[in-house]
């Protein structure tokens, strides 16, 4: 089964997130800021991680960074999925490293159309 | 065909069907308008959205029900409401790079049919655009400095093609099937709405046109595009449609229909390709090269 890490300080969109990607078969876990997420992946890295922007103790974007300079041994797909939907923010998380954006609000078809682009639905 | 409309206008075989509680002759004769305008038959399960796809434009010209509706379109007061119910009823649901692999395959067969010349490609029912932007951005990037090759778009929505040509999509529709590093490439934000740049939008030439009853754009063409539109049509309206795709393709050249539509039982004019798979070329490619 696939797996995918929702990074996310928002109970409520981890819960919608979750509903989705749980539509779409994939085996999904959680984490509230950048530091979760990076111990996460540590431990077991996922096949995705749908990563939003703001978030307290480490940012979506510091995490990307970590992430990339770390050793985890596979590299997950990073997709962010945040409000900050200007063109700035979007080269910037693509120059960081990240494979895919969602800008926030989405549906399921976001969702579904952006995990076949990076190839995992 | 009437038999199908008269099962959808009578609300004791579907319930629900006439929506707001129009009279089964309001439905049939929106049925028969549909029909007669796009060859496109509304199947009784799908009868109950003529109400649901109709409440904007009530809304709109200020009428209350399906009913008034039709009296308005009979008694020939309101220029116009019919293309205006047409829009509203023809399904243009689309999105961008729609089943993928498709386009590999168009790009990869366009340079072996097209080595020597300018290929020339048609999006018959482009509905808002996704599909001839989505080719547009492809053989852009392929082209590089080269002339990319020639895109024609129809469809018979006149509102569905002043979308196409605005070339503006909604954080929705951006997302469907495009990828961010295109978006990026492409098209310029605004508000919350994404609008193709005019370099992509000047590749494609838009057309309204009826694929039932219109000649096909002039000239001959490599590659048609007809995705998600036969579907919905009657069996007298697809023969048509299939005449006329085959004499506008290229000897030689490809059909492409939809991921759930097929030649196979419809049309003997097409056969499917041996080279590209689920594509499809004329029955007697051989004999029209020779001649
Ligand atoms: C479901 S959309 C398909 C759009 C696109 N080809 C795709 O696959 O994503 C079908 C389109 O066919 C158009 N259409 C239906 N009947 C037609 C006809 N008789 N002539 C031309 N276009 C027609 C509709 O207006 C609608 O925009």
């Amino acid at each position: 089964m696939k797996t995918c890490l929702v990074v996310d300080d928002s109970k409520v969109i981890r819960k919608v997130a979750r509903h989705i990607l749980e539509t779409l078969d994939f085996q999904v876990s959680e984490a509230c800021d950048g530091r979760e997420a990076l111990d996460a992946c540590n431990a077991s890295p996922p096949d995705v991680i749908l990563l939003d922007w703001n978030m307290p103790v480490m940012s979506g974007m510091d995490f990307l960074r970590a992430l990339r300079e770390s050793n985890v041994p596979t590299r997950p797909k990073v997709v962010f999925c945040t409000t900050e939907n200007g063109m700035a923010y979007i080269r910037a998380a693509i120059e960081a490293g990240a494979d895919e954006y969602v800008m926030k609000p989405f549906d399921r078809d976001t969702i579904e159309s952006k995990l076949q682009i990076v190839g995992l639905a | 065909m009437i038999e199908s409309h008269l099962a959808i206008a009578n609300p004791a075989v579907h319930p629900g069907a006439s929506g707001a509680g129009a009279s089964a002759g309001t439905l049939t004769v929106l049925a028969r308008l549909l029909e007669a305008r796009t060859g496109q038959q509304i199947a009784s399960s799908r009868a109950w959205r003529l109400d649901v796809a109709l409440k904007p434009l009530l809304r709109d010209r200020e009428i209350d029900t399906l009913d008034q509706l039709v009296d308005t379109l009979l008694d020939g007061s309101d220029h116009g409401l019919g293309d205006r119910i047409i829009d509203a009823l023809v399904n243009g649901e689309s999105s961008f790079f729609r089943d993928q692999p498709v386009f590999d395959t168009i790009a990869q067969a366009l340079t072996a049919i097209a080595p020597d010349h300018r290929g020339r490609v048609w999006s018959a029912g482009c509905a808002t655009g996704q599909e001839p932007l989505s080719l547009a951005m492809m053989f852009a990037e392929a082209a590089g400095e080269g002339s990319p090759p020639e895109l024609v778009a129809t469809d018979v929505s006149e509102a569905a093609l002043a979308r196409a040509r605005s070339g503006r999509y909604n954080q929705f529709e951006i997302q469907r099937g495009l990828p961010v590093r295109r978006m990026m490439r492409w098209f310029d934000s605004d508000g919350t709405d994404w609008t193709a740049k005019p370099e992509l939008t000047r590749l494609i030439q838009y057309r309204q046109s009826n694929l039932v009853t219109d000649p096909a754009p002039g000239g001959r063409f490599d590659i048609i595009l007809c995705r998600n539109v036969l579907f919905y049509l009657a069996a007298g309206a697809k023969a048509k449609v299939f005449a006329s795709l085959a004499a506008a393709l290229r000897p030689g050249g490809l059909l492409v229909l939809g991921a759930g539509e097929t030649v196979i039982g419809q049309t003997d004019l097409f056969m499917p390709s041996t080279r590209y798979r689920g594509f499809y070329e004329h029955t007697d490619t051989k004999r029209r090269i020779k001649g």
